[in-house]
Order: structure tokens, then sequence, then C-alpha cells
């Protein structure tokens, strides 16, 4: 059904839901998302700030494990249901067989210890390597990440490495041990964009040489348009569409992709019209509003065939592998997209 | 005349916004830091210099500028350098807490002869009534069983407070519950009261179980009692920093790394809490040391013939109105001891706090 499942996937999400009980009420950070992954493929998650993005990320990694929250559905890796394993089985498989890319690599990174020192400390969690030779594989690694002199940049803080060096030295943090899956949190967000096209080229460069499967989760089409293979569109905690990035970008399907869209600024763009931004505000997680969490924003919803305020629309297949979840007509949905919005991408 | 008024004011309020924009820069690399403070900067020459300052050396250089702490340090260690060399002193007969003057007593009562409790050349801080043992020496005897009775305390308490602190805060949950509770359990214990109430029946018992004699094991007593009802004060403020610092991005990437508990809590963790811990050692020291002298004057703990603050000031209240130096010289010491370290305290919280603005 959706474009992962025809051979066996080497991540699964399977209806994924991390919920926190607060003093205010229920937070549904997650709500019911499900998706698969290959080995050697990228899925961009893509959403507003509060849709739930990291979140899932966090749930993946089992980072949520001793918090309040709480979270259903299954989590499996390689086969293995990572909500089954214990604290120490978990612990064991993350910066080892999973990895993580943080957002802001300044605070990500004690402080106080050297990039060496951080990274050697990462390697010997997982094995029993002599800290000379855990050495030597970081200092070829920060090399490999197309930091110039390891030799010498080893041995300093972060705060001594610029705002990319620092972005390509956590990158070789979460690489050291060689993860089969690495998820990345927004980890272009805080560069500038000469630094974040180095960047992206080095982890697609790094994709082919590992053969991970990368979780790419971001705000930017422009980065999704660029490394990723299969696009995940969340919106309130839920996935509203899901397909392969080319029929994403060229068919999308969900009125909240339009309006993503449309709001965006593009060089190749003929016409030099005005932007459109989505009306309103994000929904709240707690008081998600009832039906299509999407509708109070949408401008379309008078085309729908069943009332967008009371029924949740179901995750269905519109066209040939591609998932979304809307009311309107799927004939008319096309269509709208061919009439009103296409024009103006 | 009056442009030259004007010029002075301004060059320093440059002068000072400069060091105020390192400093803040400083502090947000590494406590929110979600903007890039450390970036490199318009390499203007003032800029340029002030890059290359860590938070220590930054601190040290603040530090270094505080007239009053500097000299309360040097006094400071002046007294621990006397306290450690104390029992060398004594082994090579310069000070001499125990030998008995006769000669210089005189009088109904044995007071000592001579102005201000018989000082002279040989006596700086003139001999003890009755007995006619040299007060300086007693002082600086006195001095060393003081210090390593409270050194030894918030050596207990900054160990026990400290570990209990980090695992509160950072376990959570039912851990921390129970740990709070039973923080404030300890805290709301009567201190002052447990220590006069239990000290002969506990030291009697100390004595019997190690066979110890009565000096040590009250020494020993002084030191379990002032660390026990101690750590608390470190564990609650070790607590809070931990909760702050436990939702810093680099523990979850350290978990995301697959760190081990023990490594988050004490190489994670720890390093970051060594402010704190400094700055209370710091303030709690003195604080015992008066605590000591407190008891040894209401008659706990550590009694005469073996000197300590307490000890002496214990035995000089009796001659407090026919020989007031003896009761003087000794508490002008004891207060200038404790107003040193608490003054280097203070100096060090306020050089440590990257918030700090003492223009």
């Amino acid at each position: 059904m959706s474009p992962a499942t025809a051979s066996k996937a080497f991540l699964e999400v399977d209806n994924l839901s991390v919920h926190f009980p607060t003093d205010d009420g229920l937070v549904r950070a997650v709500d019911g998302v499900s998706f698969t992954l290959q080995k050697g493929r990228t899925l961009g998650i893509v959403g507003e700030s509060g849709s739930g993005k990291s979140v899932t990320s966090l749930a993946i990694m089992g980072l949520h494990r001793g918090t309040r929250a709480k979270l259903t559905g299954h989590i499996r890796l390689d086969g293995q249901d990572l909500t089954e394993l214990t604290d120490e089985e978990l612990r064991q498989l993350r910066g080892n067989k999973m990895a993580m890319i943080f957002q802001d690599p300044l605070s990500a990174m004690h402080p106080y210890y050297t990039i060496g020192q951080q990274l050697v400390e990462a390697i010997q969690v997982h094995s029993s390597e002599s800290k000379k030779a855990a050495r030597t594989s970081v200092v070829e690694m920060l090399g490999r990440v197309g930091i110039p002199n390891p030799n010498k940049r080893v041995d300093q803080y972060p705060h001594e490495f610029s705002g990319g060096m620092r972005q390509r030295a956590m990158i070789a943090m979460a690489l050291i041990n060689n993860p089969e899956l690495l998820i990345a949190d927004e980890p272009t967000t805080a560069l500038d964009v000469t630094v974040q096209a180095q960047i992206l080229d080095l982890m697609r460069g790094l994709q082919r040489e590992f053969g991970s499967a990368i979780i790419m989760i971001t705000h930017d089409l422009g980065v999704v348009a660029e490394i990723a293979d299969q696009v995940l569109v969340m919106y309130g905690g839920k996935c509203v569409e899901y397909g392969t990035v080319d029929d994403s970008f060229h068919w999308p399907d969900h009125p909240y992709t339009w309006g993503l869209l449309t709001s965006m600024p593009r060089l190749d763009r003929v016409k030099q019209e005005r932007l459109v931004p989505v009306v309103g505000n994000p929904p709240s997680l707690i008081n998600v509003p009832p039906g299509c969490a999407f509708h109070p924003r949408c401008a379309f919803r008078a085309l729908a065939s069943q009332p967008c305020d009371s029924v949740v629309p179901e995750l269905a297949e519109s066209y040939f592998g591609h998932l979304s979840r809307c009311h309107i007509p799927v004939a008319q949905r096309a269509e709208t997209f061919a009439s009103d919005i296409a024009p103006k991408l | 005349m009056y442009p030259r008024l004007y010029s002075e004011p301004a060059e320093a309020v440059c002068a000072s916004r400069d060091q105020r924009g390192a400093a803040v820069t400083t502090g947000l690399g590494y406590s929110a830091g979600t903007d890039d403070p450390m970036a490199p900067a318009a390499p203007t020459d003032s800029v340029r210099a002030i890059q290359g300052l860590s938070p220590g050396r930054l601190a040290l250089r603040r530090l270094l500028k505080d007239r009053v702490t500097m000299v309360a340090f040097f006094v400071a260690i002046f007294f621990v350098v006397l306290a450690l060399a104390a029992p060398l002193l004594e082994a090579a007969k310069l000070i001499d807490p125990q030998t008995p003057h006769p000669e210089l007593l005189g009088g109904w009562g044995s007071m000592p002869i001579g102005p201000f409790g018989g000082v002279s050349p040989q006596h700086w801080m003139g001999v003890v009534p009755a007995t006619g043992w040299d007060v300086f020496s007693r002082v600086i005897a006195g001095l060393t069983v003081s210090l390593v009775v409270a050194t030894l305390a918030v050596m207990i308490s900054v160990v026990v407070g400290t570990v209990l602190g980090i695992v509160s805060g950072a376990a959570g949950g039912r851990v921390d519950a129970l740990l709070s509770r039973v923080i404030d359990f300890v805290l709301s214990f009567p201190q002052t009261l447990m220590l006069i109430a239990l000290s002969t029946i506990v030291i009697d018992i100390i004595q019997a179980a190690t066979g110890a004699p009565r000096t040590p094991a009250s020494m020993a007593f002084m030191i379990c009692v002032m660390g026990f009802f101690g750590w608390p004060y470190f564990a609650r403020i070790i607590r809070g920093q931990v909760l702050s610092l436990k939702q810093r991005e680099f523990i979850e990437a350290a978990q995301s790394l697959g760190a081990r508990r023990g490594r988050i809590y004490f190489k994670e963790l720890l390093p970051h809490l060594w402010a704190p811990i400094l700055v209370y050692t710091t303030m709690v020291l003195p604080q015992n040391i008066a605590t000591e002298a407190a008891l040894g004057f209401l008659g706990v703990g550590i009694q005469s013939p073996t000197p300590s603050f307490g000890s002496i000031l214990n035995d000089s209240v009796h001659y407090a109105r026919a020989d007031p130096a003896y009761f003087m010289f000794p508490g002008l010491t004891l207060f200038i001891v404790v107003l040193s370290f608490n003054l280097v305290g203070d100096g060090l919280r306020d050089a440590l706090d990257p918030k700090a603005d003492r223009q």
C-alpha cells in the first residue's frame, strides 16, 4: 500500500502514539503515526513547530523513557520491537545501531570535554577498543566528515569550532559506530545556506558509503526535496500526507501540503506573485480541533464530502502509493490542485 | 574643565560595557546557548582579546580584581598553613600548648602577672590563668583541631550531599520523592539540641566500641554529627541545579549515544556542579568552625586540656571578668578565621556567577 512495503522494511513504525498527561489535559504530541523505511533510503518528516516531528524521533530512540510520556504502538527496527526492550537493551542499541544528530550541536555537546574525548567515549560505550585505537578512528572519522586538520582539531573544545564544523563533528559523533538508522533532527536549521548544502552533501555521501537509513526531520521543504526519498507531512500529531518526494512535490494531495508549498519562496518561480501564508495558527495539542485537525485553517473545506469539523478523515490511498487524510473526494482534489494550486507553484 | 569631566565617565562606561558583554557572552556559551555566541565575531582588537577567555579564566580574572576577597583569601591560606604546621611547630618546641608556667601566675586565684593576661615577648597572647599554659600556642594548636573537625565534616556533607543530590535530581520520580522527604526529615531535626543531648552517650559508645581516647572520640562525634546535618543543604542545592541541567540537550545527546546512567551522573552532570560545590563548601566551612566553637563553649564535644576554639572559649569564660584578655585573644582569632573564610566564599560566589554585574 504505502510506497515502501513492497519488500521487508528495515524500520517499521506502526500506529505510534505519544501522549503526555499534564495538569491542563492530555497532550497528544503524536497520534497514530505509521511509516516504513528501507536501508539506504531517506524519509523526510515535515511539519510546523509542535506537529510532533521531534517527539516521533525521540520515541524511536526511546528517549521518552523515564518521563511521563505514554507510548502506544510498535517500533520495529530490523525485526526487533523496540517498545518491548528493556532499558538496558535499548541503551545498547542507541549510538550503535541507531544514532541521532541534534539541531544545535553547541548545546548537544558537552562543553567541558574536547571533541576527541566525547567521540572516544562514544566508541568505548559500545566496544572494548583501547583509547589509542579509538582515538585513531576518531581522527579518521573527523577527516571523513570534512574537518580539516583533524589531528589538531580533535583536541579542541566544541566552542572552538565554528557552527558548520561543529555540526560536522556532531555528525561524526553520530556516525562513529556506523549506525544503520540515523535520525537527524533539523540538522541544518542553525546553519547558513552554503554550510547547509555542504552538510546535506556530506550526509548523502555518508549514506551511500554506510548504507544507513536516514530520518530527516525538518520544516524546510527545500531540504526535503534535496535529500529525501519519501515525505511524511505531519499536522497536529497526525500524518496528513505520506508518499514519495516526487509525488508529494508534483502532485501534493492535501490542502495543508498545498499551503506549505505555496507559502515557500522559490528561485525558479517565473511569476513574481505574493506568497500565500497558511492562515491561522498550529492547533493546540491539548484541544485538537474535532474532526480534521486542519479544518479551521483549510481554505477548501467547502468541497468536502463529509463534515470536516466532526468526522476524522482516514489516511487513505489517493493515487498509487500515495496516502493522504482528507474528506475532499480524490477526483475533486486533483482538479482543485490542477486549477488553483499548480499555477501558483 | 567641563569637557574633561564629561569625557572621563564616557570612557568608563565604554570599558564596563565591553566587560559586561564578555561576561554575558561566556555565560550564554555554557548555559542557555540556543544561538551561537562563540562564533567568530567581528575581528576588532578588543573583541579578539576577550574571545579566548574560558568561563573559568574569566572568573579567575574577576576574582583577582576583587581586593577584599584576595586579602581574605591570603588570610585564610595563612591560617590553613598555620594549622597544618602546628604539629611540626610543636615538635620543634616553637609552640608549647601544655607546659604549665606557675612562675607567671600570682595573687588570689592564680591570675597571670602583667598587663593583658600576661602578654610578654615569650607569650604573645599571655598565659592561661590557673595553669600558666601559653595562650598563643593553644590558639594555634586549637586552630588545627577546629579546622580538622570542620573540614572533615564539610567533606562528609559534600560527598553525601552531592551524590544524593545528583541521584535525586537526575533519577526523578519515586527516588526523588523519597530522597526529598529524607532531606526534609533531616533538616527538621533540631541539630544543636541533638548534639547537646546525645554527646555524652554517643561519645561513650564510640569510646567503648573503638577503645579510642576521649579526644579522638569526641572529634569523631562532632565530625559525624556536623557532617550528617550538613549534607541536606548540599543535596538541595545540587538537586536544584541537576533538575535544570538534565533538561539540557547534551544530556539527551549522551543518552542517544548509549551512555550509561553512572556516566551521565558523574561525568556529564558533575563537571557542571563544581562551582556551587566550591562556593558552598567555602561558606559551610567557617560555619562549622563557628558551630564547633559554640558547642565547645556550651561544654559539648572537645574538652580541655585538648585545645580547640570551643574548649579554649569554654575555659576562658570562667575568667571573663578577672582576665578578659584570655577571652579576647582566642575570640578575636576565631572571628578573623571565620570572617576570612566567609569573605572568600562570598567572593567566589560573585566571581563564578556569570550573570554577576559588579561594575
